[in-house]
Order: structure tokens, then C-alpha cells, then sequence
């Protein structure tokens, strides 16, 4: 295990980007953050900046007009950066795939290193994507 | 828990009896035929509740200087719709005290639609004029500020999206 | 007069989950004008509605909004029964109401908690976040999912509440009942939030009617809209209830009116669950066997305001036009009212108060693309800012 791997193991940072969604997604984010459920517990906090990130958090269709700032975000990113696709739009377009302004699922965009299903999907899955990622790394 | 329990009753809320208005349903379609029996072209009522009101383009100002200034009526949205006619704006106005939605519609020319618009009289029409401006290429004469709403960057100038292909 | 400073809020930015960028146009630390770029939540929902069929429409409708998922439907479904001249059955009619109160109550213990949390209260903002959960497990327990709940149809609802359920449903509403009282007594009596609230963001009536808000954006300034009084569907008719109003028109008002409305909603639930009782179980639907030609108009009051949907129908089984009014759509338009003239601290809660879903709008973070030589202030020095005035406040109280 290398020093950046290890670095993945704990208290991760998480940046989330909301493409054109339906907000649902954005709201169990951060469901996950409040009490019931305190992420927070592990360190995993949500910060402001991509620049502060370890995981970029990816939710909702990308169109068109997203899309440079998805691709933005990612290069400004510090990496090593695990990208996580959230919900059935992020994973694969959803309902919104036959959208005029549909540019792509996101791992069209940028690679992406777990998709978490569900519309939208429940807190407890969303963490079980995280643990699942961070055993994976 | 030392939250004090707040108490709702002390608070304000409507009061039980409706603000009263002068102008029912009925009056203002009556009102409207009287004052501009030249401009109006149909009127079709469902129901009570839902009217609608085919003019003349060139009248919009006008009655919906009157709703809005003299009958008091709410505007809430215009719908822009491509039919074989030609384009046509149904602009609703509601009556928060009766539940009357009351439907202003107009049919505008194939090849070059346009009409005034209403936003130098309330800006609530203005998004709504910029954004028909964008999926079907309405052309708002006098328009304060018809600059992109939603279109930058998904879909290139001079594209309409909602236009529709007639055989 | 100086040069102005142009504070981008957006598009991606902590304060709101969704994209959208606004640009505060400031002078010193006066916000002189604001401008605001949209686009980036475009998923051209009306023109994806014209390829579905109507029953496909609710599951396309309710992903407009994830908070407002059931205006959406509920709206659209009136709309259609416009159209067909379909009567629902009175079960239907008040699962309908139901599910809609329920929201109601979500959506405002979710917008109190990030009001809070724009203000530097983030034990407000948990508080509020824990006890939405109850209502969340309520929708779960009904619909089967915690957002999205695909329970509307043409004709009626797609599931039961069975008796069995009504007295879990009113043991959690007691419940949350109990923890409104705690969350308004604890935010209508502190003299912070006063402070902080009081007098900012003030939208006059005359605003309200230029602009044409809607929901409590409106009643917060005395303007007493409200579809389910004015335009009765579903239930709303057949309980007693009151329009909740407030004067002043500021954030504090649109807060109380928030608060208020909760009660309201969760006495609302409680007498459509006798009506429940009433009536007999498993009739929840009407046959609709089609759609004839025509317009309907639909209206449903959303947590934020009106909701209106427009269908045309050609005859076929998918709309041929669907226009969608979201409440946020006017209503986010009043920050050009509300905000200009503020400190730039209180243009953050400004534009909270409106509580505003960008998602609806458009149906349809920090600042560093913007051109060099411009001053930049990202998003978390602008809520710190927010948070540094609240301490202030704080700090003067407590030494005076």
C-alpha cells in the first residue's frame, strides 16, 4: 500500500457536484452528514473547494452546459481523486437520457471509480458505495 | 426540553372571511366583451373556474393592462405551443379569489412570430418571454433585456428545440 | 462612484446543492445589483413529457423537483383530470392530501435547517435534519421509497394506506408536532436570529404583485395566496384549515410562516386520517379508459408556492404540449427586490429565504473561472462572513 492509498483510509473529504439533477440525490448526500446517520463520525466531511477533495461526488444527468465544469473540476482536482457517479442519472442518464441537453453519463466525461444506483439511492447505500470503494483502494 | 411551546393562536392568519372584490368570474368576462368587443375573437368557458379568450395579437397590451391593473389579476406563466396553425401563447392570469384561471390566447404568424411583450408592465413575464424567445424563437418586441436565459452553452443560437415538423 | 466588485455565488457552491451562479455586483459591502445565469440544471423535461405516455408523464414529472416530488404530479395529475372530467374517489382524495402534507412538513423542516445553518446555527440545521427523518421513514413505510414516491396516477393513487397504518401515522405525527413547538420555540425566541432576520430581504406587497410570487414568499408580505383555499383540489376542501399570513415581508416572516404552516399541515394529515377511517379501504382508483381532446389546467400548492401545469391534448396517449410552472420560477426573480441594498452577509439568507429549487426552475462553489483582476471571494468565506456577523451579534448581546 503506497502513501496516497493509505492517505484514502481515513477521514475522507468529499466534494459534490450536482449536475442537472432532481435535487434528490443532493439531499441524501447530505442526509448522510446529519445526525441520523453522521458521517462525520469517520471524518468524512463535505468541503467547499475540489482543491481540499479526496472523493468527487458526481450526482444527476450532466448536459451540455455541465459538462465543461464537470471536466473543470476534475483537472483542478488534487490527485489521486476517486470519483463516485451517484443515483441512476449520474450512472447512466436515467430518465433524463433522452434529453435534448443530455451530454453523457459521467463516466463518458471523467473516469469514475463507483457507481451507486437508486433514485434516488437510499443513505445506507450511498455509505455502503463509500466502504465498498475505500476497501477497494 | 426548555423550548417554549409557541403558541399559534397569537399569531397572524388570514382572517376567516375572504377578501371581497368587486369583480366576480362572470363580471370580468363581461367587462372584457364590453371594452374590447373588437379584439376578442372567442371565448370558450369550460367551466366556471377555466375560461379561455381568443384576441387579436395586437390587443395583448391592452387587456392585459386591464386585468392586471383594473381587475387585479395575478399573472402566472405564458404557454408557447407549435401547431399547425402557427405558434400560440396561452397567457394565464389567475383570480386568487374566485379560482379563476382565466387563459388570454393568441395564435401568431408561421413565419414571423412576434408580439409585444408585458414585461415593461410586470416583471413577473420576463424569464417566461426570454425562455419562449429561446425553444421557439417568439420574437418579443420591446423586451427589456432578451438575452439568453437558458440556452448558453446546450444549444447553439438560432436553434429552436421546441419547434415541431409539419407535414 | 468606486468600481464594483462582482462576488460570483455559483455555480457550484456549498450554500446551494444545485447549480446556478449569481453574480452580487457589490460597492464596498453594499450589494448594488445582481444578475443571474442559469442553464446549468436544463433537462428540457417538457419536451421528454411530449414523448411519454400520461402514465409515464407522473414519473418524469416527479423528477423535476426532488423535495417538491409530489406537486409535481399532483398538479399535473388535476391537470388531466381536467381534461377526462375524471372524479376521483374520496380515499384517493385523501391519500392525495396526505402525501402532500407530509411533504409539506419535509420540505420545511429541511429549508429551517439550512436557514439555520446559513446562518451559523449548525445545531439548528441538525436538529431540524433529525427530526425530518420520522417523516422520511412515514414516506418510506406508505410508498415504499423516501423521495420519489410514485403514488399518483390518472384516476388516483397507485397505493393504499391501509387502517392498519393510520395509528403509526399519528403517533409519528404527535411526535413531530412536539418537535416543531421545541424547533419554533428555539428559533422565534432567540435574539440572534431576531437580529439577523429581522428587517433583511424585505419584499413589499407591491413587489409580491409585480413579480407575481407565489406561496410563502407571498404570504410572508401579507399577500394571502393559496391554491388549495382559493382553487380547492383534492381533499382540502372537505378540512378546516387556515391560510397562514405574516406582514412584514422580511426573512423572519417567511420563516414564521414556514413554521406556522407546519402546524397547519399536521392538523390537515390528522383530520384527512378520520376521513380515512370513513371510508372503505382498497378503493383508490377510477378506470380512465382515455383522454380526450382538449386543455387542462393544473394547480397544486408545493411547499415553495403554486405549481402549474399545462396540457394539451391531442387524443393521443402522450401530451402534446406540457408547460410547467415551478413556484421558484417567480419567486427566485424577487432576489433582484430583496437583495439589493444588503451587506453582502445578509444576501446569503436573503436568498435562502425564498427557499429557492433551482431544479424546478429550469426543468429545464466557489468562484475561480472568472477573468483575473477581480476581486474573488469563494463561497466559504461568503457563509464565514455570513457566520463572523451572526458571532458579532452574539458578542454585543451578551455584553449589553
Amino acid at each position: 500500500m503506497g502513501f496516497k492509498d493509505y492517505c484514502f483510509k481515513k477521514s475522507l473529504w468529499v466534494f459534490h457536484f450536482g449536475g442537472a439533477s432532481c435535487n434528490n440525490c443532493d439531499i441524501e448526500i447530505l442526509d448522510c452528514l446529519t445526525p441520523r446517520h453522521d458521517l462525520e463520525r469517520f471524518g468524512i466531511l463535505l468541503v467547499g473547494s475540489i482543491r481540499h477533495a479526496d472523493v468527487l461526488l458526481v450526482n444527476g444527468s450532466i448536459n451540455t452546459r455541465d459538462k465543461d465544469r464537470l471536466l473543470e473540476i476534475y483537472n483542478q482536482a488534487p490527485k489521486p481523486i476517486l470519483v463516485v457517479a451517484i443515483g441512476a442519472c449520474g450512472c447512466t442518464g436515467g430518465i433524463f437520457a433522452e434529453s435534448i441537453t443530455f451530454a453523457g453519463p459521467v463516466d463518458k466525461i471523467i473516469p469514475v471509480n463507483a457507481y451507486i444506483p437508486g433514485c434516488p439511492p437510499k443513505p445506507e447505500a450511498i455509505i455502503a458505495g463509500i466502504v465498498k470503494l475505500v476497501n477497494k483502494s | 426540553m426548555q423550548g417554549a411551546r409557541y403558541k399559534t393562536k397569537e399569531r397572524g392568519t388570514r382572517n376567516e372571511k375572504r377578501e371581497t372584490r368587486n369583480i366576480d368570474t362572470m363580471v370580468i368576462i363581461e367587462k372584457l366583451k364590453e371594452n374590447f368587443s373588437s379584439d376578442i375573437l372567442e371565448i370558450v368557458t369550460k367551466n366556471e373556474k377555466r375560461i379561455i379568450v381568443t384576441i387579436k395579437p395586437d390587443s395583448i397590451i391592452n387587456i392585459a393592462e386591464y386585468l392586471y391593473k383594473t381587475a387585479g389579476l395575478r399573472f402566472i406563466i405564458a404557454s408557447a405551443l407549435h401547431t399547425k396553425k402557427g405558434f400560440e401563447i396561452h397567457y394565464h392570469f389567475s383570480m386568487d379569489s374566485t379560482g379563476l384561471v382565466l387563459n388570454i390566447h393568441v395564435i401568431l404568424d408561421k413565419e414571423n412570430p412576434q408580439i409585444e411583450s408585458l414585461s415593461n408592465m410586470f416583471n413577473a413575464s420576463n424569464w417566461i418571454e426570454r425562455e419562449m424567445h429561446e425553444l421557439f424563437g417568439i420574437n418579443f418586441l420591446n423586451h427589456p433585456n432578451q438575452e439568453k436565459l437558458i440556452s448558453d452553452g446546450n444549444w447553439a443560437e438560432g436553434v429552436y428545440p421546441y419547434r415541431k415538423e409539419f407535414k | 462612484m468606486s468600481k464594483k466588485t462582482i462576488i460570483p455565488i455559483g455555480p457550484y457552491h456549498p450554500l446551494q446543492e444545485e447549480p446556478e451562479l449569481f453574480k452580487l455586483y457589490c460597492d464596498g459591502e453594499i450589494v448594488k445589483d445582481i444578475k443571474w445565469e442559469t442553464g446549468y440544471n436544463h433537462r428540457s423535461i417538457e419536451k421528454l413529457s411530449e414523448s411519454k405516455t400520461y402514465d409515464q408523464v407522473f414519473f418524469l414529472v416527479e423528477r423535476i423537483c426532488g423535495i417538491c416530488s409530489t406537486s409535481h404530479p399532483f398538479a399535473f395529475a388535476n391537470a388531466v383530470e381536467e381534461i377526462g372530467n375524471i372524479e376521483i374517489t374520496d380515499r384517493a382524495k385523501y391519500i392525495r392530501s396526505i402525501i402532500g402534507e407530509l411533504e409539506r412538513i419535509h420540505s420545511h423542516l429541511l429549508w429551517v435547517g439550512l436557514a439555520g445553518h446559513f446562518l451559523g446555527y449548525n445545531t439548528v440545521f441538525m436538529w431540524a435534519w433529525k427530526y425530518r427523518e420520522p417523516v422520511l421513514d412515514l414516506f418510506e413505510m406508505i410508498t415504499g421509497n423516501r423521495n420519489s414516491y410514485a403514488m399518483f396516477k390518472v384516476g388516483g393513487v397507485r397505493r393504499d394506506i391501509e387502517n392498519v397504518k393510520i395509528s403509526i401515522i399519528r403517533k409519528t405525527l404527535s411526535d413531530i408536532r412536539k418537535k416543531t413547538d421545541l424547533l419554533a420555540g428555539a428559533v422565534m425566541d432567540d435574539p440572534v436570529i431576531h437580529a439577523r432576520t429581522k428587517g433583511v430581504g424585505i419584499l413589499t406587497r407591491q413587489d409580491v404583485i409585480d413579480y407575481a410570487a407565489v406561496g410563502p414568499t407571498a404570504r410572508a408580505s401579507g399577500v394571502a395566496i393559496d391554491v388549495r383555499k382559493d382553487d380547492p383540489y383534492a381533499a382540502y376542501p372537505l378540512v378546516n384549515w387556515k391560510v397562514i399570513t405574516a406582514q412584514a415581508g422580511d426573512v423572519f416572516a417567511k420563516a414564521e410562516v414556514r413554521l406556522l404552516e407546519m402546524y397547519e399541515s399536521i392538523s390537515i394529515i390528522e383530520q384527512c386520517l378520520n376521513g380515512l377511517e370513513k371510508v372503505k379501504e382498497g378503493e383508490i382508483t377510477v378506470k380512465v379508459k382515455e383522454i380526450p381532446e382538449g386543455i387542462g389546467t393544473g394547480r397544486a400548492e408545493a411547499p415553495r408556492g403554486e405549481v402549474f401545469h399545462f396540457v394539451v391534448s391531442d387524443g393521443s396517449n402522450s401530451p402534446a404540449r406540457h408547460k410547467i410552472r415551478a413556484p421558484s420560477y417567480v419567486n427566485i426573480a424577487t432576489f433582484k427586490k430583496s437583495c439589493i441594498g444588503q451587506t453582502i452577509a445578509d444576501a446569503t439568507i436573503s436568498l435562502a429565504a425564498v427557499d429557492p429549487c433551482y431544479c424546478c426552475t429550469e426543468r429545464m462553489a466557489v468562484a475561480y473561472d472568472i477573468n483575473s483582476g477581480k476581486r474573488i471571494m469563494n463561497a466559504n468565506e461568503l457563509i464565514d462572513c455570513s457566520i463572523m456577523r451572526t458571532a458579532e451579534m452574539k458578542k454585543n448581546l451578551i455584553n449589553n
